[in-house]
């Protein structure tokens, strides 16, 4: 079980928190501008990295907040957190 | 085999002055405290105590550890447990165990015993209270570490019988585990260990104590002092009993005071063999023979010996007629390369081929193992997580050694935790103590042995447990298996409940030769978790019957309960179904209820329902984006239906909004979704909208519900709402209105899931029953009838109303569902709004939902069925499967209101179809006649609602 360092509330175990996939995904500024493949791109394609790969979690289970975390896909190593809208 | 002088006369850590009481397939044996199942059975001459699993070959005890491969019983009392090696088994008074054929029987009754779980932290956890753990541990405690000490024995010294005095290890310093079996090691330095609590007391175990408990320990270092096992040979009926592991004969010897036999023969490939010569030896077995492939076998042996044969090897181990067939009497010896046969009489063979680390939890762990051609064996080779491996896991061999590998390995980790190490080692280490000679294989060039070459390699084993011959792995090697992971599945060896342990390298070593591949090159199968089997009562703890799944109940919920309610659950929630009366079913009961709704007034407990408040300044913006209809105009007072659809355009939940003042509103959500629709909220809240001023909070658990319903709903609230204006012009259809009912402060609403004059009555989930109870009495006059969610869901479906999640799936829209007027054309944009002009969301001949009427009115149609255009149909037949489908039945009911049954269904372009008839195929082959209608059956006009 991972440890996961919540910048809000520090270390806790995994179970207390919620994937939520790739990180810096941002919602299209215009979607009505966007074509249909473009739009089908940003719903469905994903990057399926090996290494290290930014992603969303959120602390369901404890102060609720969501903060992104680059993770090794490899190891299964957390590198480092950061909270939303710092810097990558 | 009889028991006479088998049990040494003073050594082991027996307690000879008090006898247990056991018995073993009938027969009544004694043994003493101290004593495993396996060491009294030894002690009572007790040989064979299995049979294999797939040959029916007779089988022994072969080692004194939980590695053991053959010696697994089946425990009868004190409570049934399948699958046990006799080797860790504790000797209790009372013990009932009988003898396998490689299956076990699980308990036929409940399991009365307690299990629990504990979580703990420490700095340093160590895996091994061997020589190298005790001194890691004992380091650690002196420097002020918070420690864990786990071993699976019931007492710390680990299983070498060399073990020199631990009065220096201070218990009271570390939290000491023993009979503790860590057997996951996960990421994060997270390991999970069981400890066995009360079956080495047998019957005399305290109720009160949990039998065992599952430890979740995150550890800041963890030192692996796991040991190592020595491995068989594989030759000609290397598993008849008798045959055992070298070591093993020490451990029975010293430990529990057993002497394995009266006269052995030691076949060894490394030096290890030579203490267990010495050692026998001094306690009286006549060594018959001493067995080694090396061609020097010279130097002193400590004891006298039959006949040392140098450049030999064992060929085959035999019965004989005169002692039977299923124990060892004879042992055939020949020279390296062949020649001819000695045969020697022998009642113990005990064999070692080396010595394997244990490095399953290491290898669990992330950490990579290397082959060492020195030492014979796998070893660690590196790991990201914080872990050392201390002494005989990492291929040392002494007593001393692994002392001052255990002190060297706790230094490490206390460094690593920023604590200072102390100045200490053992007192033992620097005496002058010299620890038995190592054990490195082969070192006068003659290759490692692991299998003895024959014409004939079906009796040599390679897994005792599984039957896997040498013969077997050279079956699946031809086959053209190229990889150990498939020669594993192919062949089984190493699936067995013993994991291989005993059994890995060998394995690895004949598909080596056979494919003339080094082991190094062809690596090692995976370790997984767990090290040794767990029962799932254990895994399973507390979280069992009521606390397997938590229920949510309403305050109103002990009412149903006496009302004789029959329940279902919905999402946690458990909700009244339906209330039967005297002699009624579900299908009676509903329709009365129904009926009480449609003409006169019934109430349900609405409390489920989901309720999330949000406020703040940019509110009405937030729910603007998320729901496909405008929000951000609804007047204060007023209330509107809203549908809340995915990134991909698809309905995910809908409810009502309720505009409470300019900044705050109320939402309702199905009721299994109300947490998902607050995480979707919070998300884009989060991540993608911060700068809104908007806070969500659940408030289902505040606000209790009551649903009343019907022509005269508005008769009964005027009754208990006299300060309200209940008329329609004054209280419209979709407002709501904060009064008193009933004498409670109470938010009435009036919204309608069943099409009727309704209101829905909130107050503080406390006066829940109270204003439950109060609605009933003043109700009774008009024979106010409670109702469950199956006459809620005939009423909506009547209407047409989904139910997300039951007429709808993840694929459909709200065009789909015939709701385009709840999707906003002036809104720039919204969550899913883009999708809505996708290609395949916009495409004519999607599936929509649609009313569906049986032609025979008495026929309910099963939910889930599928119906299909009489075009495909041929002579009146289905064709030929792949049949197409135009879609599936998603409710059905039967009606009050319209005398007959009904279905709503998801029909591809179905609202074109309406008036066509369909098919639906049944289960008992018919094809039953269907005509499509639109979703709303009753009052399509709405000329109910306002009563
Ligand atoms: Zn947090």
């Amino acid at each position: 079980m991972l440890l996961i360092r919540c910048p809000w509330c520090g270390p806790r175990d995994e179970t207390e928190f919620h994937y939520g996939g790739a990180a810096h995904v941002a919602y299209p500024s215009d979607p009505a501008a966007l074509s249909d493949e473009e739009w089908g791109r940003y719903l469905f394609v994903r990057e399926n990295l090996k290494g290290p790969f930014a992603e969303r979690w959120c602390h369901t289970a404890g102060c609720r907040r969501w903060f992104n975390a680059v993770r090794d896909t490899l190891t299964n190593e957390i590198l480092r957190v950061y909270r939303i809208g710092e810097p990558a | 085999m009889s028991g006479d002088g088998l049990r040494h006369a003073t050594e082991g850590r027996i307690d000879r002055g008090t006898v247990l009481r056991f018995r073993f397939d009938g027969t009544a044996y004694s043994g003493h405290p101290g004593d495993t199942l396996a060491s009294a059975l030894l002690a009572n001459g007790v040989r064979r105590i299995g049979t294999s699993v797939r040959l029916g070959r007779p089988r022994g005890v072969m080692s004194a550890g939980s590695e053991e491969p053959t010696g697994v019983v089946q425990l009868e009392a004190p409570f049934p447990d399948p699958m046990r090696p006799a080797t860790m088994v504790e000797l209790h008074d009372g013990l009932v165990a009988s003898s396998l054929s490689g299956r076990g029987r699980l308990a036929d009754r409940p399991d009365p015993a307690r299990y629990d779980a504990v979580h703990a932290h420490c700095d340093m956890l160590v895996v091994g209270a061997g020589p190298a753990g005790l001194a890691a541990a004992s380091l650690a405690v002196r420097s002020g570490a918070r420690v864990i000490l786990a071993d699976e024995r019931p007492e710390v010294g680990g299983a070498s019988p060399d073990t020199e005095g631990d009065d220096w290890f201070d218990r009271a310093g570390a939290r000491v585990l023993t009979r503790t079996t860590v057997f996951g090691y996960y990421d994060d330095n997270y390991l999970v260990a069981v400890e066995r609590r009360t079956d080495h007391l047998g019957a005399a175990a305290p109720g009160n104590l949990a039998r065992e408990r599952i430890w979740r320990i995150r550890a800041g270092q963890v030192v692996l002092a796991t040991g190592a096992h020595e491995r068989p040979i594989a030759f000609a009926g290397n598993d008849l009993p008798g045959v055992m592991l070298a070591d093993s004969a020490r451990t029975y010897l010293h430990r529990y005071g057993v002497l394995v036999g009266r006269r052995a023969v030691v076949f060894t490939i490394n030096d290890s063999g030579y203490r267990v010569v010495a050692d026998l030896a001094a306690a009286g077995v006549e060594i018959a023979a001493l067995v080694d492939p090396r061609e020097a076998t010279g130097g002193t042996v400590g004891g006298q010996v039959g006949g040392r044969y140098g450049g030999h090897v064992v060929v085959a181990a035999h019965g004989d007629d005169a002692h039977g067939h299923d124990v060892l009497s004879t042992v055939d010896i020949e020279p390296v390369g062949g020649g001819p046969t000695v045969r020697v009489d022998a009642d113990a063979l005990l064999v070692s081929g080396g010595w394997s680390p244990v490095l399953h939890l290491y290898s669990q762990s992330g950490g990579r193992l290397r082959y060492d051609e020195v030492v014979g064996a796998f070893l660690p080779d590196g790991c990201r997580q914080a872990v050392t491996v201390a002494g005989a896991a990492r291929g040392l061999t002494s007593t001393t050694a692994c002392l001052v590998d255990g002190v060297d390995a706790a230094r490490q980790a206390l460094t690593a935790l920023g604590i200072t190490p102390v100045d200490w080692s053992p007192p033992s280490v620097g005496a002058g103590a010299e620890g038995p000679p190592p054990a490195t294989a082969a070192p006068g060039g003659v290759p490692d042995l692991r299998f003895v070459p024959a014409e004939d390699y079906s009796t040599h084993f390679v897994d005792f447990q599984r039957d896997v011959t040498v013969a077997d792995v050279l079956r699946a090697t031809g086959a053209g298996l190229r990889s150990v992971e498939h020669v594993k599945r192919y062949t089984t060896a190493g699936t067995a409940h013993d994991q291989g342990k005993t059994s890995g390298l060998l394995t690895s070593a004949v598909v080596g030769q056979a494919l003339d591949a080094g082991i190094a090159e062809l690596g090692h199968t995976t370790f997984r978790p767990p090290y040794t089997p767990v029962s799932f009562a254990a895994l399973a703890g507390r979280d069992r019957g009521q606390l397997y799944d938590p229920v949510r109940v309403t305050a109103i919920h002990d009412w149903h309960v006496r009302h004789g309610a029959r329940f279902e659950d919905v999402g946690q929630w458990r909700r009244s179904w339906y209330y039967p009366a005297e002699g009624e079913g579900l299908a009676e009961a509903v329709r009365r209820e129904c009926v009480a709704a449609r003409t006169g007034v019934a109430f349900m407990d609405a409390s489920t329902l989901g309720k999330i408040e949000v406020q703040g300044p940019d509110a009405g913006r937030f729910l603007d984006r998320l729901y496909t209809n405008v929000m951000s105009t609804l007047a204060v007072g007023a209330i509107r239906y809203g549908v809340m659809c995915g990134l991909d355009g698809m309905v995910f939940d809908d409810g009502t909004v309720a505009r409470l003042a300019p900044d705050r509103f109320l939402l309702t959500t199905t009721t299994g979704n109300a947490g998902p629709v607050l995480d979707w909220m919070e998300e884009w809240l989060q991540t993608e909208w911060p700068d809104l001023a908007a806070w969500c909070t659940s408030v289902t658990d505040q606000w209790a519900t009551v649903a009343v319903v019907g022509p005269r709903s508005r008769d009964v609230l005027a009754r208990l709402a006299p300060g309200l204006a209940v008329d329609a012009a004054t209280f419209p259809f979709m407002t709501w209105r904060d009064t008193v009912v009933a004498g409670l402060p109470a938010r009435v609403c009036r919204i309608s899931f069943s099409g009727e004059l309704a209101y829905e009555v909130n107050v503080a989930w406390w006066h829940g029953l109270a204003l439950w109870e109060a609605v009933y009495e003043a109700g009774a006059p008009y024979g106010i009838t409670p109702y469950g969610t199956e006459t809620m869901h005939v009423l909506r479906a009547e209407k047409g109303y989904p139910i997300v999640g039951q007429d709808t799936d993840g694929t459909v829209t709200p065009q789909d569902l015939g709701m385009a007027w709840v999707v906003s054309k002036k809104k720039a944009d919204f969550i899913g709004k883009r999708s809505f002009a996708r290609s395949d969301t916009a495409r004519p001949d999607r599936k929509h939902l649609v009313g569906l009427l049986p032609e025979d009115p008495t026929l309910l149609l099963p939910e889930g069925v599928h119906v299909v255009d009489p075009a495909c149909l041929a002579g009146g037949r289905l064709p030929e499967p792949p049949v197409p489908m135009l879609g599936h039945v998603t409710s059905s009911y039967r009606s009050a209101a319209l005398d007959r049954t009904f279905a709503l269904a998801l029909v591809a372009g179905g609202r074109d179809r309406i008036g066509d008839r369909l098919y639906a195929p049944l289960d008992d082959g018919r094809l039953v006649p269907v005509t499509v209608a639109g979703p709303v059956l009753y009052d399509p006009e709405g000329a109910r609602r306002d009563g």
